[in-house]
């Protein structure tokens, strides 16, 4: 089928004119906020609604380019092919650095519009304000992609007959939703950063306006962990050994948002119930959103390389870095000038909740600075020129490891600690029993579990269960004064239940990463045909090597049955493909999945005729780490549910019904009359 | 003062103490678990350290790649166009580790000069270009090298 050759114009005027309405949303309401001008304020709704619009045609034009594959258009040409199925087709949009940067661009024309369609009850100004600094950032990320990097640049007039295809290593169910629910996160904080600014244009900082941003860094945060997990859950098995972690920069870029969002989230919680910590929430949301850019930067910029680094044009990389400049440093300023304006004299006692979460934040940002310094050092070495530096994950764990053992211990206390002020025996009352327990655990799980006795996993286990015991006792404890057990329940609030279930996910999570370091068995070894290999209780035989043609590719394949304890329990067929575009090579691993163990058989290359080297692990407790994270996400959706972000329409509504009412019953006095 | 200004000045003092020292520790385990990036021929003239983590990366020299038949091991030998640099490995190569192409190995040289890599990485895909390497190639005279050792990547 021809494509229509009109469409990618048309992408690109829609470009054009959301860069337009971005403009006029950065200026009007915000000049309308500033003089008191209502009908100014009030273009800021419609004017988002326009931006998103005008994305979204861009976007589709270059989903229709795809998926009609209209090669004159350059992007096209080097990230697809006509023989890729047409889900690649059309997910190849984010398959490279114009693309992703489009997808950028319309996640947060999507937020930007979801703030204007949710935030009718905050004040105009406020609205006006928030909505003019989003437009102010769409303006940064539309002007980057117009002038250095334009998804809809042509070959013209001749256009090649075949595309240069999309990179095998993203041909995957991952690729399809790892980049839009982890630009979801990173564009997310940028509605937390805007609010935060508005605040300090406004000085109005109080717990109304924690209430307000409260739900965004949520919902942010809880989109930006499962876009990291499933990373970490795609490079598990599609880079062919099994690494759900190696504190890459790119990971890094991802988790150091993740980490402070987390300190931010708790935060605000402070700043909501106990009007404290102002200026320190506002600084962590302008951090969140600089390091959610400066991931963006490292990522694309060029300066280090792996999948996910598309280009090395250094044009681009100064743009990046002067908006992230402009960003940060204007934002400090602001923040310098503006932040004695809000501060609090309220106190609270050493022992209670606010302490807890200051221990909390504190950690997370030391956690923070060790991740930004081994990602950073080696670029910075490199531009002074001390020369080509690696920084490896020995580094990281020697402080991550610590640090967040440290975290998981105080965070028990956390919810069972008062605000304000705490008795110590209270405390000792409430947690001895889980203490006590989680030692029993601790101490029983490595001897059960595994030959050797692991002191590790001791630690490991005794950390998770204190933790998950804390919030039982902590539970029992509020249902103390209930009637019965069901009404209690129905009692405590969403936002109790999304903190329970958030935390729980945090000890599934550490159970998972622990464990699975620990006990993990990893085999690369040659098999031949017929050859058996043991590990562990399981036994995994090569039963035949064969040739498999695909769509697009042709395929070496393993046929290997699996045993354990000499019962058959599955067949594993990986494969090793060649894709005909550009003769690139993959690995696709097979599993055989449960809670407790995953089996991992990959192959690695031929060595002779028969045989194989090929890589067999048995991996326990590895579905842990992204099962938690799952329960933190739906923690974060229960959070955002919680009735009290609804109070103020629900008065609002009530107020019109009441309003209506009211003219009814006039009506009808008039009627008669 | 007033306490709660007390308070806070305390709870700052600690953030900075409890941060001096976690800046302290952080250059103390960067300096220990650092690796340096070493050219072959600086590895081969003895420049780079004996039995210390390092890195090193060079062009697959096309025809040095030797695989055992009964085991995963394998020897190549990596050039920069000066000097070349035996390197012995066991396990796995990445799909796209081929000779004449543009590697990084992990790891560290033994007493004998030869290069005992823990890890191998190699190129990913022709758009992505590790700054190590690109500076390589244009040391190298060898024709044949430069023109199949034109790009890699490395980590992921």
């Amino acid at each position: 089928m021809v494509p229509n050759l009109m469409m990618p114009e048309l992408g690109h005027f829609a470009l054009v004119i959301a860069l337009c309405l971005s403009i006029a949303l950065f200026i009007l309401p915000a000049l309308g906020a500033h003089y008191g001008n209502q009908l100014l304020m009030h273009t800021s709704r419609s004017l988002s609604a326009g931006f998103f619009v005008f994305v979204c045609i861009a976007f589709i034009c270059l989903c229709y380019a795809f998926a009609y594959d209209d090669f004159s258009v350059k992007y096209v040409a080097s990230n697809s092919n006509t023989m890729l199925p047409y889900y690649y087709k059309l997910c190849a949009v984010w398959g490279g650095h114009e693309g992703s940067l489009l997808l950028w661009v319309l996640m947060l024309a999507g937020w930007t519009f979801a703030v204007s369609i949710f935030s009718k009850s905050l004040p105009l100004d406020m609205q006006a304000r928030v909505l003019s600094i989003l437009g102010f950032v769409a303006i940064g990320f539309l002007s980057f992609m117009l002038l250095t990097s334009n998804p809809f640049d042509r070959i013209l007039p001749i256009p090649p007959q075949e595309g240069g295809d999309l990179n095998p290593a993203l041909q995957d169910f991952g690729f399809i939703i790892h980049p839009p629910i982890l630009y979801m996160g990173y564009v997310g904080f940028s509605v937390v950063f805007a609010f935060a600014i508005a605040a300090l244009l406004t000085g109005r900082l109080d717990s109304a306006w924690a209430r307000w941003s409260r739900p965004w860094a949520t919902m942010a945060w809880g989109f930006l962990s499962v876009g990291i997990a499933l990373g970490s859950w795609w490079a598990y098995y599609e880079l062919g050994w099994g690494g759900w972690w190696v504190w890459d920069p790119v990971e890094n870029a991802s988790f150091m948002p993740w980490i402070v969002g987390t300190a931010l989230i708790h935060s605000l919680a402070v700043t909501e119930k106990r009007s404290l910590f102002k200026n320190w929430t506002i600084l962590l949301a302008i951090f969140t959103f600089s390091l959610s850019l400066l991931g963006t930067f490292i990522v694309r910029s060029g300066l280090l390389t792996s999948v996910h680094a598309f280009a090395s044009d250094p044009e681009r990389g100064i743009f990046i870095l002067g908006f992230l400049l402009v960003v940060i440093g204007g934002s400090l300023t602001l923040f310098a000038f503006r932040a004695p304006v809000v501060k609090s004299e309220i106190g609270f006692s050493w022992l209670s909740r606010e302490t807890l979460l200051v221990g909390n934040n504190i950690i997370l940002c030391i956690t923070m600075l060790t991740v930004l310094l081994g990602t950073l050092y080696p670029m910075i070495a490199d531009a002074i020129g001390w020369g080509k530096i690696s920084v490896g994950p020995p580094y990281f764990n020697f402080f991550f490891l610590p640090l967040m053992g440290l975290l998981c211990l105080l965070m028990a206390f956390g919810p069972v600690a008062n605000w304000k002020r705490t008795q110590p025996q209270q405390i000792l009352r409430l947690l001895w029993k889980p203490w006590v327990l989680s030692l029993v655990f601790a101490a029983v799980f490595p001897w059960l579990y595994g030959d050797e006795y692991q002191f590790a996993a001791a630690v490991a286990v005794f950390i998770a269960s204190w933790i998950t015991l804390a919030l039982v006792a902590d539970f029992i404890h509020r249902l103390r004064n209930a009637d019965s057990f069901a009404i209690g329940v129905k009692k405590l609030s969403l936002s109790y239940y999304a903190m329970v279930v958030a935390h729980l996910g945090i000890a599934v999570t550490l159970t998972g990463v622990s464990l699975t370091s620990i006990y993990s068995i990893e085999r690369d070894l040659r098999m031949e045909e017929h050859q058996t290999v043991h590990l562990l209780n399981y036994d995994f035989t090569m039963q035949a090597l064969q040739k498999v043609k695909g769509p697009n590719y042709i395929a070496d394949e393993a046929l290997i049955s699996v045993a354990q304890n000499g019962k058959h329990i599955a067949e594993m067929q990986p494969q090793k493909r060649r894709y005909y575009a550009r003769g690139s090579v993959t690995t696709e691993v097979t599993l055989q999945v449960n809670l407790f163990r995953d089996l991992y058989v990959a192959m690695g290359e031929p060595i002779d005729e028969k045989a194989w080297a090929m890589r067999v692990h048995v991996r326990p407790f590895v579905r842990w780490i992204w099962l938690g994270v799952l329960m933190m996400a739906f923690g974060s959706c229960l959070a955002v549910m919680d009735k009290r972000y609804r109070k103020r329409q629900v008065k609002l509504e009530q107020k019109e019904t009441s309003l209506v009412s009211l003219s009814v019953v006039q009506e009808k006095i008039i009627a008669h009359e | 003062m007033h306490p709660v200004r007390k308070q806070r000045l305390i709870l700052v003092i600690a953030g900075v103490v409890f941060s001096s020292i976690a800046i302290g520790l952080m250059t103390y385990a960067m300096r220990e678990n650092i690796n340096l990036f070493y050219p072959p021929s600086k590895i081969v003239s003895g420049e780079a350290p004996h039995n210390r983590n390092i890195r090193g990366g060079g062009c697959v020299k096309p025809g040095s790649v030797v695989r055992a038949t009964d085991s995963l091991d394998i020897n190549f030998i990596l050039t920069d166009g000066v000097a070349e640099l035996p390197v012995k490995f066991s396990g796995i190569l990445p799909d796209l580790f081929a000779e004449g192409e543009a590697a990084v190995v992990n790891g560290k040289v033994d007493d004998k000069g030869v290069f005992n890599a823990e890890q191998v990485l190699a190129k990913h895909d022709e758009n992505y270009t590790p700054p190590e390497v690109a500076s390589i190639k244009n040391s190298g005279d060898h024709k044949n090298d430069q023109a199949v050792c034109k790009v890699m990547t490395y980590g992921s």
